[in-house]
């Protein structure tokens, strides 16, 4: 059974998203893609500063599986990435939703997180994959 | 809910109920449903590399040949010369060929006191047992040899640097003093072989089904841990082993697969199911598989067109090796390649090396 914070607002191709304080968004993966992925050993984030469109790539996330992309959900500016990442990938497996996190944006428009779905709506969309 | 019932059921060792027990993710494989990790398949490897672990390869296919024609069956259908073999207790690697040259399967023969005994792959079942049979039905074979696969046994692997050890503990018996690398010996219907696919010492186990579940818990029991199919790949890529199916296939020349060593062609007189073709492919072929190195973020997979200086080719095999921390591959090239070459991985050229395999031996780098 994989974990789904209700606190967060996710997107269907299984990126998290949680608003900060300073309104910029937090964006890493859920721990079912964690899981699906197995052992993440490479990842490559945007540069800081890069504008990127909702829906659209934003990164590779290699595991010993698969290469897989990695979205941004919703369209805005690049603030931070997370650099240690770099030398251990194994955090996104070990933390999805803390240390694992993969980047910051500043969102052109808030608004867009309501479009994304709650921890309940998400967790739907997983049990029907799982059918 | 509905059941599909378009596949036939997967098949199970007799393990099955041990992986689950232990927390196994099982896939199909091969019609056959087998553990991929138990966790984690990066830690598996390196228990392998640094410990012991052991696997269920109760999937392979076991053949016991019997009577007067095994022998001469064997320089038949095998392109290695189990002649070469000449003692009871030795075990040779080698492949099957079809008319054309291409690759049936690769194989362990034994050498029993009573006969051989083949372990072939598990994919290549349905391929493998009506060829030999068809063989084995025509002249001069014809009567004079039993041919039979035998369901009824289970294959363990024991392998890692500690794996010796803990099977000295398990067994009460010294395998390593008893055979050497590349031989077996045989307590009643239990065979001991210095054989593996990791690189690493270790043993592999042919044993009745019946007591295999036992075997396996007081390995584990030895501290010896269950290893999925995922990590087998990583540790047989990183010993450069090559995988059928993946690299090599009934397409492809063994010239062409790293197989020319197992080619047995100084006796002109063993017409061997293959040969001629072979001989014909051996300046003919123009392709060879060599090995790849990327030091780079990222990781080479198998289908990745490669571009060299001598025309371009494709990665069979591709992976990150666990134990060197970057990725590693086989690709089949032109002959002549050499030095840097450039992958098309998602639409980037990224530059990797050519260098020989094995990558990784007693647990370091031993790629050149």
């Amino acid at each position: 059974m994989s974990d789904i914070p209700n606190n967060l607002r996710y997107a269907a191709t299984h990126e998290w998203a949680r608003l900060e304080e300073d309104g910029s968004v937090t964006v890493g993966i859920t721990d079912h893609a964690q899981h699906a992925l197995g052992d993440v050993v490479f990842v490559e984030l945007p540069e800081v500063g890069a504008a990127v469109l909702g829906q659209q790539e934003a990164g590779v996330v290699e595991s010993v599986k698969a290469a897989s992309d990695l979205y941004a959900p919703l369209a805005g500016t690049i603030v931070a990435v997370n650099e240690t990442l770099e030398d251990a990938p194994e955090t996104v497996n070990e933390d999805p939703y803390g240390d694992g996190w993969f980047f910051r944006l500043t969102p052109d428009d808030t608004a867009d997180l309501d479009e994304l779905k709650n921890a309940e709506d998400y967790g739907e969309q997983l049990e029907a994959e799982d059918e | 809910m509905t059941e599909e019932k378009v596949d036939a059921p997967l098949k199970t060792t007799a393990l099955h109920a041990s992986h689950g027990a232990a927390g196994a993710r099982l896939v199909p494989f091969a019609g056959w449903e087998m553990p991929l990790h138990y966790g984690s398949q990066v830690e598996e490897h390196h228990q392998v590399r640094r410990g012991a672990g052991m696997f269920d390869v109760s999937h392979m296919t076991v053949i016991d040949l019997r009577g007067a024609a095994a022998e001469p069956f064997l320089a038949r259908v095998l392109a290695n010369d189990v002649g070469r073999i000449p003692e009871v207790g030795q075990a040779q690697y080698g492949a099957m060929l079809n008319e054309a040259g291409g690759v049936i399967d690769d194989l362990i023969a034994y050498r029993r006191s009573v006969g051989f005994r083949l372990v072939t792959n598990a994919g290549t079942r349905d391929r493998v047992v009506p060829w030999l049979e068809s063989i084995a039905a025509e002249a001069p074979f014809r009567g004079s040899l039993e041919l039979e696969e035998r369901p009824d046994l289970a294959m363990i692997a024991v392998q890692g640097p500690r794996a010796l050890a803990a099977l000295r503990e398990v067994l009460k018996e010294d395998v390593a003093e008893r055979a050497a690398s590349f031989r077996f010996y045989e307590v009643g219907e239990r065979m001991v072989a210095r054989t593996g696919y990791t690189g690493e010492d270790g043993a592999e186990l042919i044993l009745p089904a019946a007591d295999a579940g036992e075997l396996w818990q007081r390995l584990r029991a030895a501290d010896v841990a269950p290893i999925g199919l995922a990590a087998r790949d990583t540790l047989r890529l990183e010993a450069g082993l090559n995988l059928y199916g993946i690299d090599m296939d009934e397409r492809v020349s063994p010239w062409a697969a790293n197989l020319g060593w197992t080619l047995a062609l100084n006796t002109p007189d063993r017409d061997f199911i293959g040969r001629s073709a072979v001989v014909a492919a051996k300046t003919g072929e123009l392709l060879r598989q060599k090995g790849l190195v990327m030091q780079a973020k990222g990781v080479l997979r198998g289908g990745y067109r490669v571009t060299t200086d001598a025309g371009d080719g494709v990665i069979t095999s591709g992976l990150f090796s666990p134990t060197l921390g970057y990725s590693i591959a086989f690709a089949r090239l032109p002959k002549d390649a050499g030095g840097t070459v450039r992958v098309d991985i998602r639409g980037k050229a990224r530059e990797a090396q050519i260098v020989k395999a094995p990558f990784v031996r007693a647990g370091v780098a031993a790629w050149r």
